[in-house]
C-alpha cells in the first residue's frame, strides 16, 4: 500500500539523477586526464613505463568494476582514512575510465600511418614533439566518436557505485522501492532516466562515426 | 598503517570461493549460450527486414545498451513479480544476462552478416540454394568467424558484469566473497583474492574463446 | 674530405642480410644517384644515413660526426640530414606553410614570425609561394612533393636524401619535381637520391651507384657507366628499365 504519487517518485529520482550526472562528469574528465598520461606511458620507449601501463590496463579491463570499487573502498579504510562512498566511487570510476580511454586512444594513435612518424622524425622532432604536433592532432579526430561512445559506459558504471552506498539514481531507486513497494514502476522509471541520459550520447557517437567514415 | 594482512583466514573459507567461481562459470555459460541464440535471431530479424519484428528488436537493443545492467537485473528480479512473474535468484540472474548479452550480440552479429559481400549470396542463389540454406551455410558461419573477436570481448564483459548479480543473492563469486568477509571481517583480503580470481577467469575465458574460434569456427582442411 | 662517408656497412633484417658491406663517399655539392632493382637494399642504405634504420656493423660519418651502431640521439644528425619520402608524408591537418614551419619552430626554437618567413621563402623556392594556406588534400601529388622538399629544406640540411621521390607520382607530374631537384643541385646542395629516373641520373648526377643484392656493384661517372656498363647485372638492369 503506497501513499506516494508517481510524481513524488519521479521527483526524488530526478534529484538523485543529478548525482549520477555529476559523478559521470567527474569520472570522465579526471579519467580522461589520467588516460592521457597512461597513453604516453603505454606508447613510451621506456620499457618499464610500457609494462606498467599495460598491466594497469589489463587489470582494469579484466576485473569487474564492482571489485575495483570494493578494493578501493576497503583498501583506503585500512589506512585509517574514513572514505565516504562518493570519494571511493569517484576514484574507482576515474581509474576505470582512464584504463579504457587509454586503450581506445592507443588504437587511434596506432591508426596514424607510419610515414607521419618517419617524416617528423626526419625533421629532427623528439617523441613528445611528434605526439604533440603531428600524431595527437590527427588521432584526436579519429578518437572523438569512440570517446563519446565510452561516456555512455561511464554513466552506466555509476549505477554500480550504488552498492557501496553512493546515493545516485540506482540507489535512490532501491530506497524508493523499499518505501513504495512498487518495483516495477520505480525501476522502470529508473531505466527510462538512464535511457534518456545515454541514448542521445549513443546517437551522437554513431553520427560522429558515420561522419568520420564518409570523410576518409 | 597498522593493519596486518591475514590471507590465511580466507583460505579457511575457500569452498565458498570455489563454489562462487563455479557459480560464475555456470551463469556465464548459460547467459552466453542463450544470449548468442537471441543474438542470432535478432540479427536475422534486423538484417532480413522482417517488418514489425525489426522495430521491436531495434527498440530492445537500444534499451538494453543504454541502461545499466544492474538496473536490468533489479527490474527482472524485483519488478517482474509485480506483474506476476516470480523468479528465483538464479533464474532472474540468468535471464538478465541473456537479455543483456542478447542485445549486444544482435548488433555484433548483424554487423558481421552485413559485411558479407552480396556477390556471395547471389552466387549461392544462382546455385539454386534456398534462403535458409544460404543463411546456414554461407552467411552465418562466415559472419561468426568475422565477428568472433568482438563477440568474445562482449562475453568477457558480461562475465565480469555477473559480479553485480551478487546483489540479488545469486550464488556467484562476489556473493561468496561478501559472505566470507561478513564472517572473517577481512574485506580487503577477500576482495583482493576475488579480484585475482576474476582476472584469472577473464584471461582464461579469452584464451578459451580464441581457441574455440580458431579450432571450431575456422576449421580448415589440413 | 667527404661530407658523408659510409664504411663497411652491414645490416640484417632477421635472417636476411640486406646490406653486405657498403663503402660510399659523398663529397659536398655532389649529386649521388643510387639505382638498382627492388630488394637490392638501396632504400635501406639511404634510411641508415638519417637513422631511420639502425645497422649492425660498420660506420657512417656525416659532416665529421660519426654514427655508430649504438647511437641513440639522432636529433643532431637529423638537423644536418634531410629526407624526402616517396609517399610525401605531409601532415594532413596542417597547411603547406604550417607543414614547412613546424620543425623550425618546434625543434630549432625559431620564433614564429621568422619561421613563417623561412617557410614562405622555401615554398617560393619550389614554386609554390601562393599555396602557403592550402591543405595537402587540396594539392596535386607533384605539388605535395614539392612542399615536402620545401619542408626538408627549411631545416637547412647539409645533405638531402631523396627516397624515390617521383615513384608515386603520375607521369605528367614527375617533371615539376625533378625541375626543383635539378635547381637544388645547381645551387650546390649535396644530394643522395634513390631513383628510377635514369635520364635524370645521367644528366644531373655526379656519381652513380648501382646496387645489387646488398652490395655496390658498380660505381662511377653516370655518363660513362650508362654507355659502358662493366657488369652483366647492370647491363641487364639498364636494359630492363629503358
Amino acid at each position: 500500500m503506497s501513499d506516494f504519487s508517481t510524481w513524488d517518485i519521479v521527483r526524488n529520482l530526478l534529484l538523485a539523477a543529478r548525482w549520477t550526472v555529476a559523478m559521470s562528469v567527474i569520472a570522465f574528465v579526471c579519467g580522461g586526464v589520467a588516460g592521457l598520461a597512461l597513453l604516453f606511458m603505454r606508447t613510451s620507449k621506456t620499457q618499464l613505463l610500457r609494462i606498467f601501463a599495460h598491466a594497469y590496463i589489463e587489470v582494469f579491463q579484466g576485473t569487474p568494476l564492482l571489485m575495483q570499487l570494493f578494493l578501493l573502498f576497503f583498501g583506503i579504510a585500512l589506512f585509517g582514512i574514513d572514505v565516504s562512498p562518493w570519494v571511493a566511487a569517484g576514484l574507482a570510476l576515474t581509474l576505470f575510465t582512464s584504463a579504457y580511454l587509454a586503450e581506445i586512444w592507443r588504437g587511434c594513435v596506432e591508426a596514424i600511418p607510419r610515414g607521419q612518424w618517419e617524416a617528423s622524425a626526419s625533421l629532427a622532432m623528439n617523441y613528445f614533439e611528434q605526439m604533440r604536433h603531428v600524431i595527437l592532432p590527427q588521432a584526436f579526430r579519429i578518437a572523438i566518436a569512440p570517446t563519446v561512445g565510452f561516456s555512455v559506459q561511464v554513466i552506466k558504471g555509476t549505477a554500480v557505485t550504488s552498492i557501496i552506498g553512493f546515493v545516485e539514481l540506482t540507489k535512490a531507486g532501491s530506497m524508493i522501492t523499499n518505501a513504495t513497494f512498487a518495483p516495477f514502476t520505480v525501476f522502470g522509471l529508473v531505466a527510462l532516466m538512464y535511457f534518456s541520459l545515454c541514448f542521445p550520447l549513443s546517437l551522437y557517437a554513431r553520427r560522429l562515426e558515420r561522419k568520420m567514415n564518409v570523410t576518409r | 598503517m597498522d593493519y596486518t594482512f591475514d590471507f590465511t583466514s580466507v583460505w579457511e573459507y575457500r569452498e565458498y570461493l570455489v563454489n562462487g567461481v563455479l557459480g560464475t562459470i555456470r551463469l556465464t555459460a548459460a547467459g552466453t549460450l542463450f544470449g548468442i541464440g537471441v543474438g542470432i535471431l535478432g540479427a536475422v530479424a534486423r538484417a532480413w527486414n522482417m517488418p514489425g519484428l525489426r522495430q521491436i528488436y531495434a527498440g530492445y537493443v537500444e534499451l538494453i545498451r543504454n541502461t545499466p545492467f544492474i538496473v536490468q537485473l533489479f527490474f527482472v528480479f524485483f519488478g517482474l513479480p509485480a506483474i506476476g512473474v516470480q523468479l528465483t535468484e538464479w533464474e532472474a540472474a540468468t535471464l538478465a544476462m541473456v537479455i543483456n548479452l542478447g542485445a549486444y550480440s544482435t548488433e555484433i552479429i548483424r554487423a558481421g552478416i552485413e559485411a558479407i559481400p552480396k556477390g556471395q549470396i547471389e552466387a549461392a542463389l544462382a546455385l539454386a540454394m534456398s534462403r535458409y540454406q544460404i543463411f546456414c551455410h554461407v552467411v552465418l558461419r562466415q559472419a561468426l568467424i568475422k565477428i568472433w573477436p568482438a563477440l568474445s570481448s562482449q562475453i568477457v564483459i558480461v562475465m565480469l558484469g555477473s559480479a553485480v548479480c551478487s546483489q540479488i543473492s545469486a550464488e556467484e563469486l562476489t556473493f561468496g566473497a561478501n559472505f566470507i568477509q561478513s564472517r572473517n571481517f577481512r574485506a580487503f583480503e577477500v576482495y583482493f583474492i576475488c579480484t585475482g580470481l576474476y582476472l584469472l577467469m577473464a584471461l582464461s575465458l579469452r584464451q578459451l574463446l580464441a581457441s574455440f574460434g580458431r579450432r571450431v569456427l575456422v576449421r580448415r582442411a589440413p | 674530405m667527404s661530407l658523408v662517408n659510409v664504411s663497411g656497412l652491414h645490416k640484417r633484417f632477421g635472417d636476411v642480410h640486406v646490406l653486405k658491406g657498403i663503402d660510399l663517399a659523398v663529397k659536398e655539392g655532389e649529386v649521388t644517384a643510387i639505382i638498382g632493382r627492388s630488394g637490392s637494399g638501396k632504400s635501406t642504405l639511404l634510411r641508415t644515413i638519417n637513422g631511420l634504420e639502425s645497422f649492425d656493423a660498420g660506420s657512417i660519418d656525416v659532416d665529421g660526426e660519426r654514427i655508430t651502431t649504438g647511437r641513440t640521439d639522432l636529433r643532431q644528425l637529423r638537423l644536418k640530414v634531410g629526407m624526402v619520402f616517396q609517399q610525401f608524408n605531409l601532415y594532413p591537418h596542417l597547411t603547406a606553410g604550417q607543414n614547412v614551419m613546424l620543425s623550425p619552430a618546434v625543434v630549432k626554437k625559431t620564433d614564429k614570425r621568422h619561421a613563417e618567413a623561412i617557410a614562405r621563402e622555401m615554398l617560393a623556392k619550389v614554386g609554390l609561394a601562393d599555396r602557403f594556406d592550402s591543405y595537402p588534400d587540396q594539392l596535386s601529388g607533384g605539388q605535395q612533393q614539392r612542399v615536402a622538399i620545401a619542408r626538408a629544406l627549411a631545416m637547412s640540411p647539409k645533405v638531402l636524401l631523396c627516397d624515390e621521390i617521383t615513384s608515386a607520382l603520375d607521369p605528367e607530374l614527375v617533371n615539376e619535381v625533378l625541375a626543383v631537384v635539378r635547381k637544388l643541385a645547381e645551387d650546390g646542395m649535396t644530394l643522395i637520391m634513390v631513383t628510377h629516373e635514369m635520364r635524370f641520373a645521367r644528366e644531373v648526377g655526379s656519381q652513380l651507384v648501382f646496387m645489387h643484392q646488398g652490395r655496390i656493384h658498380e660505381q662511377g661517372d653516370p655518363r660513362m657507366i650508362f654507355s659502358a656498363p662493366s657488369t652483366p647485372e647492370l647491363a641487364n638492369f639498364i636494359g630492363s628499365v629503358s
